[in-house]
C-alpha cells in the first residue's frame, strides 16, 4: 500500500511530498528530515534571502508614487485585494437577496405582476480578473493546440508538408504579441460583428493573440516527435497494413506523446506570458488590464498592487506548468523517463 | 508446378549522392510450401534487403516476387515479419501487441472472443502467457523476441520472414528460442525465410541454406540442402558427421570463397 502511494506520488508530480509521507509513516526519520531540508529547506532559505535583499533594495528607490514597495507592503496589498474581493462578494449577495425579497413581495401582492431580474454589475475584483485571464489563456491555448497538433502530425509524417510549412513557422515564431495585437484587433472588429456578442471583443482579441503566439512550440515539437518515430515501428504498421487513422492512433500518437507534451508545456508558458501583454492592450478584464489600470491609477498603493499581480502571474504560471507535467506523466507510457 | 514462393531475378539499386548503388543482382530463389530457408552471408551483403523485398517494404528495381500465384508489391499481413530488434510497441502490453495484429488481420472474420482466444493461443505457443499483461520494457530481450514471434504467427502468414531474429540475444537464450521455434515449426509447418549470420543456427533450423556472395551487386552464391532428420536435437547433432559436414560447407563458403572484404 505504502509503495503504491509513493509510486503514485512520484508519477503524478508530487515527489516533493514523498519524504513527508515517509516521515509520517515513521521510516528512517533522520534521512527523511535531511531529504526535506534538501528539497524544501534550501529553496525556502533562498527565498527568505531574496525577500531580505528586496526589502533592503526597495527602500533605496524613490518613485513619483512613493518608495518602491517591499515585501511587507506587497503582503498588505495582497490582503487588501482579498478583502475587496470578499466585500464585493458580500455586496453581490446582498443585492440578490434584496432583489429576491422585492420581487417576492411583488408576486405575493399580484401573481401576474411582471418582475425584473437584474444581474449584478459590480466591479471585477482581482480574483475575478485572475479567472478571466485563466479562461482567456485556456481558450487561446486550446485553439492553438487544436491547430498545432494535427498540423504537426502532418508535418512530421510528410516531408513535403514540412517543407511547405517550415518557412512560415520560422517567420512567425519570433513575432511579439504586441505586433499581432493591432492586426487581430482590427480583424476581430471587422469580422466579429454581432448586436449581442456571446463573448466581448477584447476577450476574442486576447485569446487569438495568445493562439498566434503559442502555436509554434507545439507545432515544432509535434513535428519533430512524429518524424523521429522508430522506423521499425512504421514498418510494423506497414506489415500490419494499419489504416491511416489506426496508424496515427495506435503508433504515431503514443510514440510522439512525450514530444507533443513538451511542446504543449512550452506553448502554455508562452501563452500565459503573452496574455498579460495582450490583455493590457486589448483591455480584456484580466490580470493584464489590472496591471495597466493600477499603473494609470497611480495611487501610492499601485506599485504594491502591481507587485501582487506579478507574484500571482508567476505562481499561476508555475502551477500551470506543474499541471501540464503531471498530465504528461499520466499519459506517458514510458514511466521511467525523467521529466522535469 | 510453380513454386509457392518465387523470387525472380530480383535486382535493386539505391540512389546515393555518388550515383545508384546496386545492392542485389539477379537473385532468384524458389521456395516450397512448408520449407524453412535460411539466408546467410556476411554483413552488408544484402540479406536483409532480400527479406525486405519479399516483405514488400522495399521495391525491387528489376524482377519481382510471386507468392502463391500473386505478385508482391506492398507490405501485407500474409508475409509477417519478425524484426531483429523485436519492434514491439512499448506503450502496449505484450497481449495488446499481439492483439493489435490479430484485430487488424482478423477484425472482420473473428468475433471478439475468438480474437482473444487466438491471441492467448499464440502467446501460449511461445510460452509467454504469463507475461501477457506486462509491457515490453518489463521483460527480457529473449521474451520480447518471443512476443515478436507470437505477433507474427498470430497473423497466420503464408510465409514467415525473420530478420536475424535471435541476433541480439545471448547464446543460451538464442538456443532456447531456436528450440521453441523448431517445436512450433513441427506443429505449424510454416514456410519460413530466416536471415542469420550464425552457421549453427542455419544448419540446425533449415531445410535449405542459401549462401550469398558479398555486395555490392550481391547474389546467391550456393544453395545447400540440409538433409537431417527432424526432429533435430542439438546435442545429438553435435556428434553427427552429417551435421559437421554441413557446417563445414557453410563455413568454407563464408570464409574461403567469399571472405568478407573488410576482413581480407
Amino acid at each position: 500500500m505504502t509503495t503504491r502511494i509513493l509510486s503514485f506520488m512520484e508519477s503524478y508530480g508530487l515527489s516533493w511530498f514523498v519524504p513527508f509521507f515517509k516521515l509520517f509513516s515513521g521510516k528512517d526519520p533522520v534521512n527523511q528530515l535531511k531529504a526535506i531540508f534538501a528539497s524544501i529547506g534550501v529553496p525556502v532559505l533562498a527565498f527568505l534571502a531574496f525577500l531580505l535583499l528586496w526589502d533592503l533594495g526597495a527602500k533605496q528607490v524613490e518613485t513619483s508614487l512613493g518608495t518602491l514597495p517591499g515585501p511587507a507592503q506587497v503582503m498588505e496589498q495582497a490582503e487588501n485585494l482579498w478583502a475587496e474581493h470578499k466585500a464585493e462578494l458580500a455586496k453581490e449577495d446582498a443585492f440578490y437577496a434584496r432583489q429576491q425579497i422585492r420581487n417576492d413581495a411583488k408576486l405575493a401582492k399580484d401573481p401576474t405582476a411582471e418582475v425584473k431580474w437584474r444581474t449584478y454589475n459590480g466591479r471585477a475584483t482581482f480574483i475575478d480578473q485572475i479567472f478571466t485571464s485563466l479562461i482567456t489563456v485556456f481558450v487561446g491555448f486550446l485553439i492553438a493546440s487544436a491547430i498545432a497538433i494535427p498540423l504537426g502530425i502532418l508535418c512530421g509524417l510528410n516531408q513535403t508538408v514540412y517543407s511547405a510549412v517550415n518557412p512560415l513557422i520560422q517567420i512567425f515564431k519570433p513575432v511579439s504579441p504586441l505586433a499581432w495585437l493591432p492586426i487581430v484587433t482590427m480583424v476581430v472588429s471587422a469580422v466579429y460583428v454581432s448586436n449581442d456578442p456571446a463573448f466581448p471583443k477584447s476577450f476574442i482579441t486576447s485569446a487569438i493573440t495568445v493562439t498566434l503566439c503559442c502555436l509554434w512550440p507545439t507545432l515544432i515539437n509535434t513535428a519533430v516527435g512524429v518524424s523521429s518515430i522508430d522506423k521499425d515501428l512504421i514498418n510494423v504498421s506497414r506489415v500490419l497494413q494499419l489504416g491511416w487513422w489506426r496508424k496515427i492512433y495506435k503508433i504515431v500518437l503514443p510514440s510522439s506523446i512525450p514530444m507533443v507534451f513538451t511542446g504543449l508545456r512550452l506553448s502554455l508558458g508562452v501563452g500565459w506570458m503573452v496574455l498579460i501583454a495582450a490583455e493590457m492592450l486589448a483591455q480584456n478584464p484580466g490580470l493584464g488590464k489590472f496591471v495597466w489600470d493600477e499603473f494609470q491609477n497611480g495611487s501610492s498603493n499601485s506599485l504594491g498592487r502591481i507587485m501582487v499581480a506579478v507574484f500571482a502571474i508567476g505562481l499561476i504560471g508555475y502551477v500551470l506548468d506543474r499541471l501540464m507535467l503531471s498530465m504528461q506523466k499520466m499519459v506517458s507510457w514510458d514511466k521511467n523517463a525523467i521529466l522535469r | 508446378m510453380a513454386a509457392y514462393l518465387s523470387i525472380e531475378q530480383v535486382s535493386i539499386e539505391f540512389p546515393t549522392p555518388n550515383g545508384p548503388f546496386k545492392a542485389l543482382e539477379d537473385v532468384s530463389l524458389k521456395i516450397d510450401k512448408g520449407e524453412f530457408v535460411s539466408l546467410i552471408g556476411h554483413s552488408g551483403c544484402g540479406k536483409s534487403t532480400v527479406l525486405n523485398i519479399v516483405a514488400g517494404l522495399h521495391q525491387a528495381t528489376r524482377g519481382g516476387v510471386i507468392l502463391d500465384g500473386k505478385e508482391v508489391n506492398s507490405p501485407g499481413a500474409e508475409r509477417a515479419v519478425v524484426f531483429q530488434n523485436h519492434s514491439l510497441l512499448p506503450w502496449l502490453s505484450c497481449y495488446d501487441n499481439v492483439r493489435l495484429a490479430v484485430d487488424t488481420v482478423f477484425g472482420k472474420t473473428m468475433d471478439k472472443q475468438e480474437r482473444h482466444d487466438w491471441t492467448m493461443h499464440n502467446l501460449k505457443l511461445v510460452h509467454m502467457e504469463h507475461a501477457a499483461r506486462k509491457r515490453p520494457n518489463e521483460i527480457s530481450g529473449g521474451m520480447k523476441q518471443r512476443i515478436g514471434i507470437a505477433r507474427a504467427l498470430a497473423m497466420k502468414p503464408k510465409v514467415l520472414l525473420m530478420d536475424e531474429p535471435f541476433g541480439a540475444l545471448d547464446a543460451l537464450t538464442r538456443a532456447h528460442l531456436q528450440d521453441s521455434l523448431m517445436e512450433i515449426q513441427t506443429d505449424l509447418n510454416n514456410t519460413v525465410i530466416m536471415i542469420t549470420h550464425d552457421v549453427d543456427e542455419a544448419v540446425l533450423l533449415s531445410d535449405r541454406i542459401v549462401m550469398m556472395t558479398n555486395g555490392p551487386a550481391a547474389t546467391i552464391g550456393e544453395v545447400l540442402h540440409v538433409d537431417l532428420a527432424r526432429p533435430r536435437e542439438r546435442l545429438e547433432l553435435a556428434d553427427q558427421a552429417d551435421y559437421n559436414h554441413y557446417r563445414a560447407e557453410v563455413l568454407t563458403f563464408l570464409h574461403k570463397r567469399h571472405k568478407h572484404p573488410a576482413a581480407a
